[in-house]
């Protein structure tokens, strides 16, 4: 009886304590340092500031060790320390055109302008598990290259606008105010910008599998993977006093910009359309799965059959969150007696009237030689109990 | 199971909670509670509809509270005085988070009894002591829309109310008619708030529906994943859904409160073995204790004491 009783107060206070003895495993075993994780686990770091709409990797490493490495409970500790936080105003957009790159590579061309540069990659490491790791075997780093990268490095999806092979994404008229998901509930139609919002701080898994079910079949957007590039950006804002933008800081990001074919209007002639992926940090399957889920989520505005769960902007955004989602599974957990005794009032009282009716017309029909077929109940009354503790745990 | 493990509805002890003065008071920035303020009075104004607001990501999980948390959060005061409960009782553990939370983000006196409260935050329960002009009752909803069981696009359901397009659920309390005998809706049944919006009352059992009806508190609801609030102002009509030939009924049991003999409030089973033995007792712990104060008694009472 973990509810009704007096006392949950210290029980409360208890389970913190064993928590803590959980988290912290045998102490004999040194405890990991908040450098330790950020230097060599960043790629859950990555996905934590990525998931958390945070980039603080100080933070994120904190908040992974204070979550035991739980992923999920780790964003969401980020997400409510982030809801605390001052907004001063909105970053001058990212130019990642001028991206300190460690890695960029194009799936549509076999070599592009600045060349394709693999950088640390699992890709070709072949998967086989590394048992030097099991001592702390010293990394070898490689030299740095005689000629060094270029600091600017055009974008594959620019080279194919010189010629209009692919639609623009130039900023529009006005350059209005962005809509911004963590201040504005979303509606209904969501624009582009709030959809994107929406993916980017998407559940990694989620979207994978979405990106996934429309390779499938369940939405086609045959894409190709124009560019995915990961690097530093340097983040601007335009300061008022000043009257220009100063740079405030350095933030890593991996881009995917997928294009996909699409007939084009009589006008314009065809040509390739794109779908976007941008992640805090290097989150390169998250990228591609943003890219594919943006570009299926603009099938209907293209005119395409928008008819697949991916296609579905209700069903993609409201549930992509895994913040949102995991809390409301979780409930599940919280009590539910009072609604619980409302359905097990209504099913003890149908029944009963079944049993009576069932009693009389044994009655009628001159037979009381069973009382005990009553227990069973009939299909229906066995299909309101089961809808009825169906919405009983639906809520 | 032994008698010890029964409730004992004695008070607790409550450890004491300091304020933290890390976080502003209420743990929300000001501007932001200023926005929940304007959607609340937008709430208040047009009784029963689904306000819209830029639900903020709480310390506690979406699912748990978080909608009426974020509006305790913005009306709270420092000389308020609140209770949290949870299936009618202060000492579920969720409530007793909720009410440490507040004590710690904003210091406030917390208290279990409805009188002294003026502001009760509830998950699926309205105390069964009434309430009176100038409480404020919040409302945690896990999801505000009524129609989403019939329809599951918000666009199409935003249209409905519009359009006051509310034929679909009285269809569906007749196909239960027609089924089982019974409307099977037997918590979060749908209302008609001041003759115009259907209102989700958030998952309180139908027992409590007929509080809602010119209650003289003001009721407010939030959900915080769906990003909604609502409202129903004081002394304001709740008509539960019905028809002439089914009116609207509320739960009866055959037994009374094993604990302090009330026969009019809403009790939760409590199985006391693995042969069928149960006893019931009141949902609301805080108007049980104090029954049993002022002299009244159930079969069981003095069972169980502290």
């Amino acid at each position: 009886m973990y509810v009704a009783v007096k006392g949950g107060e210290r029980a409360i206070l208890n389970s913190y304590r064993m928590l803590d003895s959980y988290r912290r495993g045998d102490p004999s075993v040194p405890a990991l340092t908040l450098a330790q994780i950020r230097e060599q686990m960043p790629l859950a770091v990555s996905r934590v500031m990525a998931e958390g709409s945070l980039y603080d990797p100080h933070l994120a490493a904190l908040a992974l060790k204070q979550a035991a490495g739980d992923t999920i409970e780790a964003i969401f500790l980020l997400r409510a320390y982030r809801t605390t936080l001052p907004r001063f105003g909105y970053t001058q957009p990212l130019d990642t055109a001028r991206m300190g790159l460690q890695r960029r590579i194009s799936a549509t061309f076999k070599d592009v302008p600045g060349g394709q540069i693999l950088g640390p990659t699992y890709d070709y490491t072949q998967r086989l598990l590394d048992f030097s790791l099991e001592d702390d075997a010293p990394a070898q780093p490689l030299p740095p290259a005689d000629v060094p990268v270029a600091s600017t490095m055009p974008r594959v999806t620019d080279l194919l606008r010189h010629e209009s092979l692919v639609e623009d994404d130039a900023v529009p008229p006005g350059d209005p105010a962005p809509f911004d998901l963590t201040r504005q509930p979303l509606t209904f139609p969501a624009s582009r910008p709030a959809r994107l919002q929406n993916l980017a701080r998407a559940d990694e898994g989620y979207l994978l599998s979405m990106g996934y079910s429309t390779q499938r079949g369940y939405g086609n957007t045959h894409p190709f993977a124009a560019e995915i590039r990961y690097g530093t950006v340097e983040v601007e804002m335009f300061v008022e006093e000043l009257g220009f933008a100063v740079t405030v800081g350095e933030i890593d990001v991996t881009e995917c910009q997928m294009v996909s074919q699409f007939a084009g209007d009589p006008q314009e002639g065809p040509r390739f359309t794109r779908g976007y992926g941008l992640v805090f940090g290097y989150g390169e399957r998250k990228a591609m799965s943003m890219a594919l889920v943006d570009r299926a989520l603009r099938a209907a505005e293209l005119g395409e059959a928008a008819d697949s769960p991916a296609n579905d902007h209700e069903f993609v955004l409201y549930h992509s969150d895994n913040v949102e989602a995991s809390g409301f599974v979780q409930h599940l957990k919280l009590p539910h007696y009072v609604d619980f005794q409302a359905n097990l009032e209504l099913v003890r009282r149908m029944r009963h009237e079944l049993a009576q009716q069932q009693q009389q017309a044994r009655h009628a029909a001159g037979d009381d030689t069973s009382a005990a077929a009553m227990h069973d109940g009939a299909p229906t009354t066995r299909a309101a109990a089961a809808s009825s503790l169906d919405e009983a745990i639906a809520s | 199971m032994t008698s010890t493990d029964m409730p004992s509805f004695a008070s607790a002890t409550q450890a004491e909670v300091v304020r933290d003065p890390h976080y502003n008071f209420g743990y929300l920035d000001e501007s932001t509670k200023r926005m929940l303020r304007r959607a609340l009075l937008k709430a208040v104004a047009i009784p029963g509809y689904q306000v819209p607001f830029g639900s903020r990501e709480m310390p506690l999980p979406y699912g748990w509270g978080t909608g009426g948390i974020q509006v305790t959060a913005a009306i709270i005061g420092a000389g308020d005085v609140l209770k949290v409960i949870d299936q009618g009782s202060d000492d579920t553990t969720n409530a007793i988070n909720i009410r440490r939370f507040f004590a710690r983000v904003t210091g406030v006196r917390t208290t279990e009894s409805t009188r002294a409260a003026s502001i009760v935050q509830t998950r699926h329960r309205i105390p069964e002591t009434p309430l009176r002009e100038g409480q404020i009752v919040v409302f945690q909803v896990p999801i505000p829309e009524p129609l989403r069981w019939l329809e599951p696009s918000e666009t199409e359901t935003r249209t409905m109310h519009a359009l006051a397009e509310y034929g679909g659920m009285h269809v569906k309390l007749y196909e239960d008619i027609a089924q089982h005998g019974h409307i099977a809706t037997t918590y979060d049944y749908p209302v008609v708030v001041n003759e115009r919006y259907m209102m989700r009352p958030s998952p309180i059992p139908k027992f409590d529906n007929p509080k809602l009806d010119n209650n003289p508190a003001l009721m407010l609801f939030g959900a915080g994943r769906e990003k909604r609030v609502y409202a129903v102002p004081p002394y304001t009509r709740v008509k539960s859904l019905d028809f002439q030939d089914h009116p609207f009924t509320v739960e009866k049991w055959s037994d009374c409160c094993a604990l302090c003999g009330s026969r009019d409030s809403y009790l939760d089973e409590i199985i006391l073995d693995d042969q069928g033995t149960r006893r019931f007792v009141c949902s609301d712990t805080e108007y049980c204790a104090d029954r049993q104060a002022a002299g009244h008694g159930g079969p069981a009472a003095g069972e169980y004491t502290a």
